[in-house]
């Protein structure tokens, strides 16, 4: 059974098959319309919802999903607003009334979902206000797709709505209602480890604890592993794969752990990005800045660092970051824990060192030291919302005016995400000049030959690859980076 | 808020203007700015869906209830570009779980082909297979999900051959859709001759992927005749009724296709959203069950045509200031499989070869060259801002070749006295308003001072490179199939005095039916709260033309105007009869006739009237007609005046690129556009910016790609990208030209506005051509095919770096001077 509150009221659907999407328990079960299917592959936001979690206090947190691409099972024990939740009678809420007076609507298609996003936006601002920089707008709203507005109108909704009288959605009035999801949300996370589905539809397990999650493997060795299910669940709806056998990572106590230790961090494999967002802002703002490029918020709500690690993407935008700050992995399996570099695990295209039954456990990123460098670089056609056509990642020490440990990766370059060998020799040791620079770009251009496909050619990766090497070397030399750009402010940190 | 106050002053003008409309008439006498006094601020009214919008209370085809015994439909595709089908084994799909009813071209009773206006669209594959994502089969069952997993059941083999892709390959085999197309004024050959300097270039301008979020869907349900009620997100209900009728072989009026509104049309559901109907509707009439049909984006992706991508090439002969004298320019169409819409397309790609400048002595050629690709259909511009394309290159081009800023040579070439008449023999009668427009926003968006700082600016910039670009645009409004240029509407008013009003427009989110209702509202003088529409039905407006070419308001509201003056003018006779007041003079304002001035004047609430109409027997409902006046285009010699105008507009982009990395990003956008008297500034602007920011994706980083088999591979969003909410320019200044009424008789002289704006994006392209011109010194303007993606930058970027490394540059070489 699948039990929590739609808003502001408690729903329990049984027999919900573990393949089924929290878009299709709305509008197929529920008869809930108001949330659309754009795409049903988390890129446009037409399904945007709001999920409402406890905060750890006494308040729900709300964050924005995908409804299209999350397992309809994950909404156990939390608080799913949609957007027939937000109007109080025939008063709207202040992100439906602001879209009204800024004239954003035009089809409507993508509007509830926008609208589902600034009430997210909205309920931040609330509960932690802050400036509506042009960056947290990009991040609130970068998800949602228009194709008639152009979006300047729903810029002005979202800058304005913090000035229309706050209606309260009727749910909020309800006292109870943080304490009621609270109580459901525990008790979700207490009692789960058994299966949540009827055994003919399948299984969908929320394994607690690691050591549960170990039986399950053992027993279901040919169980799915589901956290986010922003890939995962592409499967289903692109491809019609059945997924009837699923362990659930995200209540995992040890797998959405962060552990500081003083060499670094232990990051649960199953910690979201928006949860690792201010641990990497502090520690690796390059990093950080990746991350507002890194899909949609709906996507970031939801996946996960060991999500992105274990799909082994040639073009995925973590791991070419991971190999460039020497991350390990910890792996846990049938013959216990173990340590591998993260340069180790990638062996082929999608073929990872996992054995079988093995998961990734955490990934470690070690302390950076003071006179540690790292950009990060991402090419893609659009600047939000897009996967890499190529991105590199460059860490290194600067000693005595010489590069140190230079470690070069690069996404979208390989069968797998790698290290540039060759480039990083070029320039170990040796001062940034441009001499040997044009050795690493040689040594780059060696190294790889990319592919050809949808994002871009093989000579276009192999060009702006050597590029960002360049971009590096500008960004090292104090004559050029003092008196001009080299890079565009959208793209810089 | 009150729509009604100035209708009185109003009225006696708008019904001369409604005179002479039948006649048609010439450019009335305002022409100059700053005149206006009304800038038609109270006309700007939300949206009739918005509040339904924002709640999730609008419905689209997927939201409206169906029956729980409704079937929904899947359907198997092509996966291979060219060949014949030579077995199709369905025994296993029939068996899978949940399947009701497969079926296959054998069982169409009517109708096989389902071409919209020439034949060539079969609705099932019978025999060749003509692209990847053709139809074969369909599957009605139990779920969507039970319907989508019998498709893969299906075993097919294809006898594949192999698979044209080559447009330009293909129009020098002559291997077209529809037959080559010439439009010649003037000896083109002396032109060139004669000319001081002549250049000549090419390029690929890409196609366009729709990409309303609401994908092709539709509802069918069987009636107790012999025929079906479409519910469908659709452009031309009425063709879509015909193609049903023709399928299932009943007469048209056993179908009713009803549109409520679609999540986005932008031309994609023009022709390409019958199919579907026709096939829900062969489901429903066989198992007598609704039938529910809906596209998976990435099925819509590769089954449903695009905005056709072209190769252009111009020659152009010019004097030393940069003014073109004549030359030849030729548009290739890549127009997929079929004929589709692909005649007028290419067309109107030739009509808008000279965009808003003379071409003097010139011939424009357009060809319709076939692929083996989706049947590219219509797509906001319909081939306009692909035709565009060429002329404003060459703008550049010329520009640099005589020394002179693009701007300066765009200026000299545009539309003047003495060169006013295009190259297929249509004057353009407001030369002068593209000038306004064009001078105003250079001074609004200090260009010249810009420029000055963009050259300072590059010159020490080794990496990031500045651009701008100012471009203009003149689009002309009508069909150029001139029977579609009708509308109709029906009004009725009922006796507590709301209003109804249809009419044969659809509602794709434009604010058509918005529009309407103010039209209604102005002609009674009533508050817009009490006139809704329902919804377009067949059965309602017969034999309507689609919601296209920018013309819904244009048409549809002379249409409604037409039936609501016809009702007004009942209740005035009425009135005088019935009250004994005086006829002369008499107007409906706020909510009331009113008659006479001053102590005489009477006034009588609108309920009241009615009801007082109703008791005496006067009819309270209309039909209005309108039929667009002066209009004529003969083919056979390729001259007429195919357009009843021209909307304006003109807008200038600043970009930085990064030279390294191909980044960049549009920095400011300056817009002035000309939409007559607005119908809804409100309204106008959202197609304003919307479609300027729809231009930019097209321009930039929507690609569409297909690999050397045919199959389309950016066929959804995580690889086609249309521009997202940071793609929004930071400084994007957009104006509605005030005090311009159209020149012609235009409902109350507003103009269209639906498509005109995206081809103001062209000065996105311009102005990145401009700072690629920087890296050489603005000597020449490199080549650059669209999208002008990351990756067409840097790519061109190196091409200009390598050629500037030996001394002079080889890239000249298609400057060739006579």
């Amino acid at each position: 059974m699948i039990d929590f509150y739609l808003n502001g009221q408690r729903q329990q659907c049984t027999d919900v098959s573990p393949d089924t999407s929290v878009l299709e328990l709305l509008r197929i079960r529920l008869g809930k319309n108001g949330t659309k299917e754009g795409c049903a592959s988390g890129d446009c936001g037409a399904c945007t919802v709001s999920i409402g979690q406890p905060d750890g206090h006494d308040g729900l947190n709300y964050h924005s999903a995908n409804a299209c691409i999350m397992p309809a099972h994950q909404i156990n024990g939390c608080h799913l607003v949609t957007v027939e939740g937000l109007a109080r009678g025939d008063a709207l809420h202040p992100a439906q009334a602001a879209m009204v007076d800024c004239h954003a609507s035009q089809c409507g298609f993508c509007t509830p979902g926008i609208v589902m996003s600034l009430f997210t936006l909205h309920h931040a601002q609330q509960t932690h206000p802050a400036p509506l920089t042009q960056q947290r707008l990009e991040a609130a709203l970068g998800g949602n797709l228009c194709r008639c507005t152009g979006y300047r109108p729903i810029r002005d909704a979202a800058l304005s709505m913090q000035n229309h009288p706050d209606t309260h959605p009727v749910w909020a009035d309800d006292p109870d209602l943080a304490n009621n999801v609270q109580s459901l949300y525990r008790d979700a996370t207490k009692s789960s480890a058994g299966s949540r589905s009827h055994e003919s539809l399948g299984h969908f397990d929320s394994p607690r604890d690691i050591v549960a999650l170990r039986e399950l493997r053992r027993q279901r060795p040919a169980s799915r592993l589901v956290a986010g299910a922003t890939d995962l669940w592409l499967e289903v709806t692109q491809q019609l794969k059945p997924l009837d056998d699923l362990i659930d990572l995200h209540q995992v106590a040890e797998l959405t752990a962060i552990d500081a230790t003083p060499e670094g961090w232990w990051i649960g494999a199953a910690v979201t990005y928006s949860r690792l967002e201010p641990l990497l802002a502090k520690h690796f703002p390059a990093f950080a800045h990746l991350m507002h490029r890194f899909a949609s918020s709906q996507i970031r709500n939801r996946a996960t660092l060991g999500g992105n690690v274990a799909n082994a993407s040639p073009i995925g935008d973590c791991p070419p970051v991971l190999l460039a700050l020497d991350a390990k992995l910890m792996l846990d399996g049938p013959e216990g824990e173990r340590e591998i570099p993260i340069a180790d695990f990638f062996l082929d295209y999608r073929q990872t060192a996992l054995e079988e039954g093995e998961f990734i456990r955490a990934i470690f990123l070690p302390r950076p030291g003071d006179d540690q460098h790292l950009k990060v670089w991402k090419l893609s056609k659009r600047r939000e919302d897009d996967i890499s056509v190529v991105l590199g990642a460059f860490a290194w020490r600067m000693e005595n005016g010489l590069m140190r440990d230079v470690h070069f990766a690069f996404g979208g370059m390989a069968a797998i995400p790698r290290r540039a060998p060759s480039a990083e020799a070029a320039l170990e040791g040796q001062p940034p000049t441009e001499n040997a620079f044009a050795v690493a770009k040689a040594a780059l251009r060696n190294e790889f030959q990319p592919l050809s496909d949808v994002r871009g050619s093989s000579e276009y990766r192999l060009v702006a690859a050597s590029n960002l090497l360049e971009r590096l070397r500008l960004s090292l030399d104090v004559d050029v980076n003092t008196n001009a750009e080299v890079c565009l402010d959208a793209y810089a940190h | 808020m009150r729509t009604l106050t100035d209708i009185s002053l109003d009225s006696a003008k708008a019904r001369r203007e409604q005179k002479n409309a039948n006649k048609g008439d010439g450019p009335l006498a305002r022409e100059t700015f700053g005149k206006a006094n009304d800038d038609g601020s109270r006309h700007a009214r939300a949206h009739e869906s918005a509040i339904k919008h924002v709640t999730g209370r609008a419905a689209y085809i997927d939201d409206i209830p169906a029956p729980a015994d409704a079937l929904h439909i899947a359907l198997g595709f092509s996966p291979v570009a060219h060949g014949r089908l030579t077995r199709l084994d369905l025994e296993k799909v029939k068996r899978a779980p949940g399947v009701v009813d497969v079926i296959t071209v054998v069982d169409v009773p009517g109708h096989t082909d389902v071409g919209p206006v020439f034949p060539g669209d079969p609705l099932f594959v019978d025999d060749e297979i003509s692209y990847v994502g053709q139809t074969l089969f369909a599957v009605a069952a139990t779920s969507y999900k039970a319907a989508r997993l019998a498709v893969k059941e299906a075993v097919i083999e294809i006898d594949e051959q192999p698979a044209s892709l080559d447009a330009v390959a293909a129009a020098e085999a002559n291997d077209v859709v529809r037959p080559t197309h010439v439009q010649q004024r003037g000896d083109w050959q002396q032109a060139l001759t004669d000319a001081p300097h002549v250049l000549e270039g090419e390029q690929f301008v890409g196609g366009q992927e729709h990409f309303y979020l609401e994908g092709q869907a539709c509802l069918v349900t069987p009636s107790e005749d012999e025929g079906v009620v479409v519910y469908t997100s659709n452009q031309h209900p009425s063709e879509t009724q015909k193609l049903v009728a023709e399928v299932l072989d009943v007469p048209f009026h056993a179908v009713v296709v009803e549109t409520r509104r679609m999540g986005g049309g932008f031309g994609g559901k023009e022709t390409q959203a019958s199919p579907w109907a026709c096939i829900a509707a062969l489901i429903a009439r066989r198992t007598g069950r609704a039938a529910r049909l809906r596209l998976p984006r990435a099925e819509d992706t590769r089954a449903t045509g695009k905005r056709h991508p072209f190769h252009n090439r111009y020659r152009l002969g010019f004097d030393a200031q940069g003014v073109i004298q004549g030359g030849d320019i030729t548009v290739i169409g890549d127009c997929g499989y079929s004929p589709d819409l692909s005649e007028a397309i290419v067309d109107r790609a030739m009509f808008h070869a000279d965009n808003a400048y003379s071409l003097g002595d010139a011939r424009v050629t357009g060809i319709r060259a076939r692929t083996h690709t989706a049947s590219n259909t219509a797509f906001r511009g319909f081939g306009g801002p692909q035709g565009m394309m060429i002329i404003e290159a060459a703008m550049d081009d010329i520009a640099r070749r005589v020394g002179e800023d693009p701007l300066t040579v765009r200026k000299r070439n545009l539309y003047r006295p003495g060169r006013d008449v295009t190259h297929y023999g249509q004057s353009v009668d407001q030369h002068g308003l593209i000038a306004e427009i064009v001078e105003r926003l250079e001074a609004s968006s200090d260009y010249w001072k810009r420029r000055e700082a963009i050259r300072a600016y590059n010159a020490k910039s080794p990496i990031i490179k500045k651009g701008l670009s100012l471009t203009p645009v003149k689009f002309g409004i009508s069909f150029t199939a001139k029977h579609l240029n009708q509308a109709g509407a029906l009004l009725h008013v009922y006796t507590d005095g709301s209003v109804m009003i249809n009419h044969g427009g659809t509602e794709m989110g434009q604010g058509l039916h918005t529009k309407i209702c103010q039209v209604a509202a102005r002609e009674l003088g009533l508050d817009l709260e009490q006139v809704r529409i329902s919804a377009t039905r067949t059965d309602k407006v017969p034999n309507t033309s689609p919601t296209a070419a920018s013309s819904g308001a244009d048409l549809n509201g002379m249409a409604a105007r037409d039936a609501a003056s016809q009702v007004r003018e009942r209740l005035f006779d009425f009135a005088a009869d019935h009250y004994e007041l005086d006829r002369e003079d008499m107007r409906l304002e706020e909510g009331e006739l009113i008659a006479g001035h001053g102590e005489s004047e009477r006034r009588i609430a609108w309920g009241e009237l009615v009801q007082a109409a109703y008791l005496g027997r006067i009819s309270l409902s209309a039909k209005g007609f309108y039929a667009t006046p002066l209009i004529h285009y003969d083919r056979a010699t390729g001259k007429g005046r195919p357009f009843y105008y021209f909307a304006h507009g003109a807008a200038v982009s600043e970009v930085e690129v990064d030279t390294l990395s191909g980044e960049y990003r549009v920095t400011q956008v300056d817009i002035l556009h000309d939409v007559g008297d607005s119908l809804n500034p409100a309204i106008d602007m959202g197609q304003v910016e919307g479609g300027f920011i729809q231009g930019m994706g097209w321009l930039t980083s929507e690609e569409l790609k297909w690999n050397d088999q045919g199959r389309l591979l950016s066929d959804g969003p995580s690889t086609y990208k249309i521009p997202a909410f940071g793609d929004l320019p930071p400084v994007f200044n957009v104006e509605l030209l005030q005090g311009h009424p159209n020149s012609q008789a235009s409902i109350y002289r507003s103009k269209a506005v639906g498509e005109p704006p995206f081809m103001l994006a062209i000065s996105v392209w311009s102005a990145l051509r401009d700072a690629l011109a920087s890296l050489v010194d603005y000597r020449y303007c490199p080549r650059l095919d669209t999208p002008a993606t990351p990756e067409r930058m840097l790519m061109a970027i190196e091409a200009l770096r390598r050629a500037n490394q030996p001394e002079e540059s080889a890239s000249e070489t298609s400057d060739e001077s006579v």
